[in-house]
C-alpha cells in the first residue's frame, strides 16, 4: 500500500496549481487509475453477482414450470423441503463424506508424494511430468475410464489384473470386484482421489521448495532425525500450503458435477448436492426447490471460503510484503 | 524443538569450519542414501498414478474384442480401428463439430479472458488502485460461488433471449468462470515487474505504450502465455455449464463424451479414443505451463 501512496502523490505538479484544479486533477487520476479494472468488474458482478440474486428470489417462490399457473410466494418452504426431503438432505450428507475424503486422502497422499519429489533422484522430471498426468485428464474422459476400462466388474483392468495374480498361482477362481454397484460412493472416491493427488502434491511441493534450506541444514547437523526434522521444521512451515491445499481442493470438490454424473449418474445414494440440484431443476423443473438448495450450498461454500480466502490472505500479504 | 535451534551449529561454524566440512560431508551420505529408496517409491507410485493414463492409450489402440478380455491383453496387436470408429468413418457420428464448439468456446473466452484480466491485472499492481486488496478478494469471492448457485437463472435468462445451443453465450459464461483466477494470476506477474525499471523509463520520458510494450511485456509474458493454457484448461474441461445451456448445435467435446456414460462394453476401445483424443489438448497445455500451473491453480498465492 505504501508504494500505491506514493505513486499517487506527485509533489512538484499539484503544489503548483491552484487548489481546485489540482483537487479535480486528482479525481481525474484516480479514474484514470480505476479505468482499466472497471470492465473487469462490471462484467464479473453483471454475470456472476445479479444471477446468483436471482436464485435467492426463486428460493423463495413455489415454482415449478410444467404447472406454470402455480407459481406464488412460497416463504421458506423450499428450504424446510430441502433439509427435510430424504433425497435432498442425504445429498447434502453424500456432499460431506465425498468432500471431507477425497480432500483429506489426496492431501495425505500427496504430502507423501510431495517429499518423495523433493528429494533428487534419477529422472526425478519425469516422475513429476508422469505423477501430474491424472490431473490433465478430462474430467469426464477420466470418469469414462474409470467407470469402464478400470472398474468395469467383467473387462475392467483392475479385475483383469486379480484374475491375472491369481492364475499365475493356477487359481481359476479369482475375487472379482464391483465397485461401481456394490460401493459406487467409494468408486466416486477413488476415482476423484487419483484426479486431485496431482494438485496437492504441486502445491506441496511448492510448499516444501520454498523452505529455508539453513535451519534444516542446521538441524541436521546437530544430528536431528528425519522425523524430528520433519514434525519441527517442515509440518509447521507447510500448514499454510495444506490448508491451502485443503481448502481450494474442498471448493472445488463441493462443486463436483463430472464424477457423480459419469461414474454412477447419482444412483445409490451417490447424488451429491450439485447433481441433485441439477436434477431438481432440469429434469423435475421445480425451480423454486432448486434454487433453495443452491443457496444452501452457497452458504456452505461461504463457511468454507472464509478460512480459504484467510489462508489466501495470510500467504498473500507474505509475499506483497517481499 | 530446542535441539533445533539454528544458532547452535552456527556457531561451530565459525568456531572450527574444518570440522563442520567434515560433518557435512558426512551428513550428505544419509541423503543420498535416502533419495535411492525415495527415488525408487516416487517411481513406484508415479507409475501407478500414470496406469490409468497409460491403460487408457494402450486400450484405444486394441481392436474391441482384445480390449474387453479378463485377464487384460496388452501384448494384442495395435490398431487404429478405435480412432477410425471415433472419428465416424464407419458409425457415421463425426465428433468434429462438438471439438470445433470445444475449440472456439476456449479459445475464444480465453482471449476475452486475457482482454479483460490485463488491463485489470495492471491496475492492481503497477498503478495500483486506492484499496487494490480488497477488489482481488472481491474477485476471489466470485470464483468460489458454485456454479450451481446461480445456473438456474442464467439458464431462464439464455431460454428468454434466444442464447440456449449458442456458442457465444457459453463463451461469455467460461469468461466469468475463469477471469478472476486470471486477475489473480496476472498480477502476481505484473508485479514481478522491477519498479526501478519503470521508474527509469519514466524519467527517460517513455510514454505508456513504449512502457508496456517494452518494459512490462517482456517480463510479463511468459505469465501471461501460463495464465492463457490454463484458462483454456478449464474451459475445456467444463460439463456442467456446457451441458444445461447447450444442446444440439453448440454442445462442446465434454457433452460429446458424455454420450459414451452409457455405452456398452463392445465400444471399450472406441471410448479410451474418445477420452485420448479430446484429453490430448489438455494434456499438452498442462505440460506446457507446468511451472506455472501450481501458480494458476492456488490462483497465484503459491509461487
Amino acid at each position: 500500500m505504501t508504494t500505491a501512496t506514493a505513486r499517487i502523490s506527485r509533489p512538484g505538479h499539484t503544489a503548483a496549481r491552484p487548489a481546485r484544479s489540482a483537487k479535480s486533477r486528482e479525481r481525474a487520476m484516480a479514474w484514470a487509475r480505476r479505468a482499466p479494472l472497471l470492465p473487469a468488474l462490471i462484467f464479473l458482478i453483471v454475470v456472476t453477482q445479479l444471477p446468483f440474486v436471482v436464485t435467492l428470489f426463486i428460493s423463495f417462490l413455489n415454482w415449478n414450470s410444467l404447472s406454470p399457473t402455480k407459481t406464488a410466494f412460497a416463504g421458506l418452504e423450499n428450504y424446510v423441503t430441502v433439509l427435510t426431503d430424504p433425497d435432498l438432505r442425504q445429498a447434502i450428507f453424500t456432499t460431506i463424506i465425498l468432500t471431507v475424503s477425497v480432500v483429506l486422502a489426496s492431501l495425505l497422499i500427496g504430502l507423501g508424494l510431495a517429499l518423495l519429489l523433493d528429494k533428487k533422484f534419477l529422472g526425478r522430471g519425469l516422475a513429476r511430468t508422469l505423477l501430474i498426468a491424472p490431473f490433465l485428464v478430462v474430467p469426464v474422459a477420466a470418469a469414462l475410464i474409470w467407470k469402464h476400462a478400470l472398474l468395469n466388474p467383467a473387462y475392467g483392468l483392475v479385475n483383469g489384473i486379480l484374475t491375472w495374480i491369481w492364475s499365475l498361482f493356477g487359481n481359476t477362481t479369482p475375487p472379482q470386484l464391483d465397485l461401481l454397484s456394490q460401493a459406487p460412493l467409494m468408486a466416486v472416491i477413488v476415482s476423484l482421489v487419483w484426479q486431485w493427488t496431482p494438485f496437492m502434491m504441486l502445491i506441496l511441493l511448492a510448499g516444501l521448495q520454498s523452505r529455508p534450506m539453513d535451519t534444516v541444514e542446521a538441524a541436521q547437523m546437530d544430528g536431528a532425525t528425519p522425523w524430528a526434522i520433519f514434525r519441527h521444521l517442515t509440518l509447521p512451515h507447510l500448514r499454510q500450503y495444506l490448508e491451502l491445499g485443503g481448502l481450494l481442493g474442498a471448493i472445488y470438490i463441493v462443486q463436483n458435477f463430472d464424477s457423480v454424473f459419469t461414474l454412477t449418474a447419482g444412483g445409490l445414494g451417490t447424488a451429491n448436492l450439485p447433481y441433485a440440484i441439477y436434477q431438481t431443476f432440469y429434469y423435475a423443473n421445480e425451480y423454486g426447490l432448486a434454487s433453495a438448495a443452491g443457496v444452501v450450498v452457497v452458504i456452505g461454500t461461504i463457511i468454507v471460503a472464509t478460512f480459504a480466502l484467510r489462508t489466501v490472505f495470510s500467504l498473500f500479504k507474505k509475499e506483497a510484503a517481499r | 524443538m530446542s535441539t533445533l535451534t539454528p544458532a547452535a551449529p552456527q556457531s561451530s561454524t565459525h568456531a572450527s569450519p574444518g570440522s563442520t566440512r567434515a560433518r557435512r560431508g558426512k551428513t550428505r551420505m544419509d541423503p543420498t542414501r535416502n533419495n535411492t529408496a525415495a527415488g525408487i517409491a516416487a517411481w513406484l507410485l508415479a507409475l501407478l498414478f500414470a496406469s490409468p493414463v497409460v491403460w487408457m492409450i494402450l486400450t484405444s489402440f486394441h481392436s474391441e474384442t482384445d480390449a474387453a478380455t479378463n485377464p487384460p491383453s496388452i501384448a494384442a496387436n495395435l490398431t487404429l480401428d478405435a480412432y477410425r470408429e471415433f472419428f465416424g468413418e464407419t458409425s457415421g457420428v463425426s465428433p468434429w463439430p462438438s471439438l470445433i464448439n470445444s475449440a472456439a468456446a476456449s479459445i475464444l473466452s480465453t482471449v476475452l479472458v486475457l482482454v479483460l484480466a490485463i488491463p485489470a491485472a495492471y491496475a492492481l499492481s503497477i498503478r495500483p488502485v486506492k484499496k487494490w486488496t480488497d477488489v482481488m478478494f472481491f474477485f476471489l469471492s466470485t470464483k468460489m460461488m458454485p456454479v450451481v448457485a446461480a445456473i438456474l437463472p442464467l439458464y431462464l435468462f439464455a431460454r428468454t433471449i434466444g442464447a440456449l445451443d449458442n456458442i457465444w453465450f457459453l463463451i461469455l459464461m467460461y469468461t466469468s468462470m475463469n477471469l478472476p483466477i486470471a486477475v489473480w494470476m496476472m498480477r502476481s506477474f505484473l508485479a514481478e515487474v522491477p519498479e526501478e525499471m519503470l521508474e527509469a523509463a519514466q524519467i527517460d520520458g517513455a510514454n505508456l505504450l513504449l512502457i508496456l510494450r517494452k518494459v512490462i511485456a517482456p517480463v510479463a509474458m511468459p505469465g501471461i502465455a501460463a495464465t492463457a493454457l490454463i484458462c483454456f484448461i478449464f474451459s475445456w474441461n467444463e460439463l456442467l455449464l456446457a451441458r444445461v445451456l447447450t444442446g444440439v448445435v453448440a454442445g462442446t467435446a465434454p457433452v460429446f463424451l458424455t454420450g459414451f456414460v452409457s455405452g456398452q462394453g463392445l465400444f471399450l476401445a472406441k471410448v479410451c479414443a474418445a477420452a485420448v483424443v479430446i484429453s490430448l489438448p489438455v494434456l499438452f497445455a498442462g505440460f506446457a505451463a507446468q511451472d506455472k500451473l501450481v501458480q494458476g491453480l492456488s490462483l497465484g498465492a503459491v509461487k
